[in-house]
């Protein structure tokens, strides 16, 4: 069984992370009707009620672009699905990887690094996130719920949104050594909030200034301005750009802090 | 395969190992041996390369784990003290899943974890998921998935804590198979038995130093007399008891529930106890154990 020489090796770092990517696949072909109602199906059923339902009270106005209300918030409803699935996949699944499930632990007993771990499931929160957006984009094709190709625009504007609020959560995750409550507190007192108030279902001009101020620094806001900045038009290119930038600067910084963290608690 | 010289991990304040030597040569078994917070663990994990020493040296497979850290876990196998298994995947997915991570085929994967879930006596549970499966099952598993990358070096935490005597011993098995197929192994436990069965040579540790090393038939030769006669008193007579035997041993041991009476002729200690007049209520004779050792270099009771 054994012989003198290991047939182990060390890969290279993006291989390495491509190779935790494999490993959550083979986990996701036994779930994946599961998971991908939740993430995919949940928002159509928004858009059914709020953009097909609900929207067939509201008469198209300066508010919505001359658009109908459907047409309005079908963007919007993508990219904050998008936050509640990145909120979701950075918080108890990477909790559970230190903790409960421990396969971060598994993976950093092989030649895998702490790094290349954190990189597997930033991919991972990506690819589940471009997935889940294409499904609800396909299906919103049958509402007519899209004015034109920028929808596949918008499902990319949605990973970026929902990669700027999982890199955050993976670093709080990672300094989090209780059972997660704060992620409870987090859903309730700032994602639904910001999924309520930062420009998904009307525009921040109905708001109060302090709400307003809140809604400007969410990521959401800029990735519902973004988002139908990309098929609706009635958005500047210098302020899609500053929406593009902010977005990125919050992923950029929650990558750098949750690699830091992913090393300083897989590495003691 | 394993030098160590001065080694030091402090968390913090607290110092958990405090300057170990030891050295583990290719092909051997060999234990750390110690009651739980004696730094074995500690010590497991900077062989292992996942944490980096404070102080000392420390080369494994010829290497320095804070340099060269990937490389040495390419070709060590690793058995956690808690199992880190992915519950939601089958037993083969499992095998397959982890094999990949040291850079090999998914050939190569599909024909190992075949291989591996028979040693490991898992063949028929093979697409099951890992969940439901017994503890002894699942340790199994976490020893077979350790091996899929054919390791020079496998490090062994506890491995048969919380497994009943059975389950334990199937283990047992399967770890002699593999020193005979030439595996060096590193075991940490806290079980005499199980010290005692499996290693070539073990080091006895407690409050981060190692008190004690040798095989384990010369550490009880050094540190224990041949038998050992065990005492059972009523309660309350334990005390007066012990005083009227303690010159018929070479060494005796007062623990809560007994008294030990270290002698090279245990039958004939008990012999002289009943004709002082003594009857304890019951009486054992047997030899010498790591238990013992375990008392005499720290006068405590190894397990809790």
């Amino acid at each position: 069984m054994a012989t003198m020489e290991s047939t182990g090796r060390v890969v290279g770092s993006w291989r390495a992370a491509w190779l935790r990517v494999e490993g959550y696949f083979t986990w996701y072909r036994r779930y994946w009707t599961s998971n991908l109602y939740s993430s995919g199906l949940q928002p159509v059923l928004f858009l059914a009620a709020m953009g097909l339902g609900f929207g067939s009270q509201v008469q198209a106005g300066p508010a919505t672009g001359g658009l109908s209300y459907l047409q309005y918030v079908a963007p919007a409803l993508l990219v904050s699905a998008a936050l509640q699935v990145g909120v979701g996949e950075a918080t108890y699944p990477v909790l559970s990887g230190f903790k409960w499930q421990r396969d971060y632990v598994a993976a950093t007993a092989t030649p895998m690094t702490p790094g290349q771990v954190f990189g597997g499931q930033l991919i991972w929160i990506a690819l589940r996130l471009t997935l889940s957006g294409a499904a609800y984009a396909v299906i919103a094709v049958f509402f007519g719920a899209w004015l034109n190709f920028g929808a596949v625009l918008v499902v990319l504007v949605g990973t970026l949104t929902g990669m700027a609020c999982a890199t955050p959560m993976m670093a709080l995750a990672a300094t989090t050594f209780d059972e997660g409550m704060r992620f409870g507190l987090i859903f309730r007192f700032v994602v639904i909030p910001m999924t309520l108030l930062a420009g998904t279902f009307f525009p921040i001009a109905q708001l109060p200034l302090v709400l307003r101020l809140f809604a400007w620094i969410s990521p959401l806001w800029h990735g519902n301005e973004l988002g139908r900045g990309v098929t609706l038009g009635g958005v500047s290119g210098l302020a899609m750009l500053g929406h593009f930038a902010y977005l990125l600067l919050i992923f950029l910084a929650g990558a750098w802090a949750g690699r830091r963290y992913f090393y300083r608690r897989l590495v003691v | 395969m394993v030098q160590a010289k001065a080694l030091v991990k402090r968390f913090g304040d607290f110092e958990a190992v405090r300057g170990v030597d030891v050295e583990v040569r290719r092909g051997e078994a060999f234990g750390f041996l110690g009651p739980n917070g004696a730094g074995k663990s500690s010590t497991m994990r900077m062989i292992a390369s996942v944490s980096p020493r404070t102080d000392g040296d420390l080369r494994v497979l010829g290497m320095d784990p804070d340099v060269e850290g990937p490389k040495i876990r390419a070709r060590l196998g690793v058995v956690p003290q808690q199992d880190n298994l992915d519950n939601e995947l089958t037993v083969r997915q499992n095998l397959q899943v982890y094999g990949r991570y040291f850079g090999l085929s998914r050939a190569h994967v599909r024909r190992k974890a075949e291989e591996l879930m028979e040693f490991a006596q898992l063949t028929d549970r093979a697409d099951d998921e890992v969940e439901p499966l017994s503890g002894g099952m699942k340790r199994r598993l976490t020893i077979a998935r350790s091996l899929v990358n054919d390791p020079e070096l496998l490090l062994l935490d506890e491995p048969t804590t919380g497994l009943d005597p059975q389950a334990r011993h199937l283990l047992w098995d399967r770890l002699f198979r593999l020193k005979a197929n030439g595996v060096t192994l590193i075991i940490t436990t806290h079980y005499m038995d199980e010290a005692e069965q499996l290693c070539d040579r073990l080091v006895v540790m407690d409050n981060g130093r190692i008190v004690a090393e040798g095989s384990p038939a010369a550490l009880i030769a050094k540190h224990s007399t041949r038998e050992v006669l065990e005492l059972r008193f009523a309660p309350g007579e334990q005390t007066s008891s012990s005083l009227k035997v303690e010159d018929l041993a070479e060494r005796v041991e007062i623990l809560p529930d007994r008294v030990l009476l270290y002698t090279h002729a245990g039958e004939a200690a008990l012999e002289q106890v009943t004709a002082r007049g003594i009857h304890p209520v019951s009486s054992l004779v047997r030899r010498s154990s790591l238990e013992d050792v375990f008392l005499r270099l720290t006068g405590r009771a190894l397990t809790d």
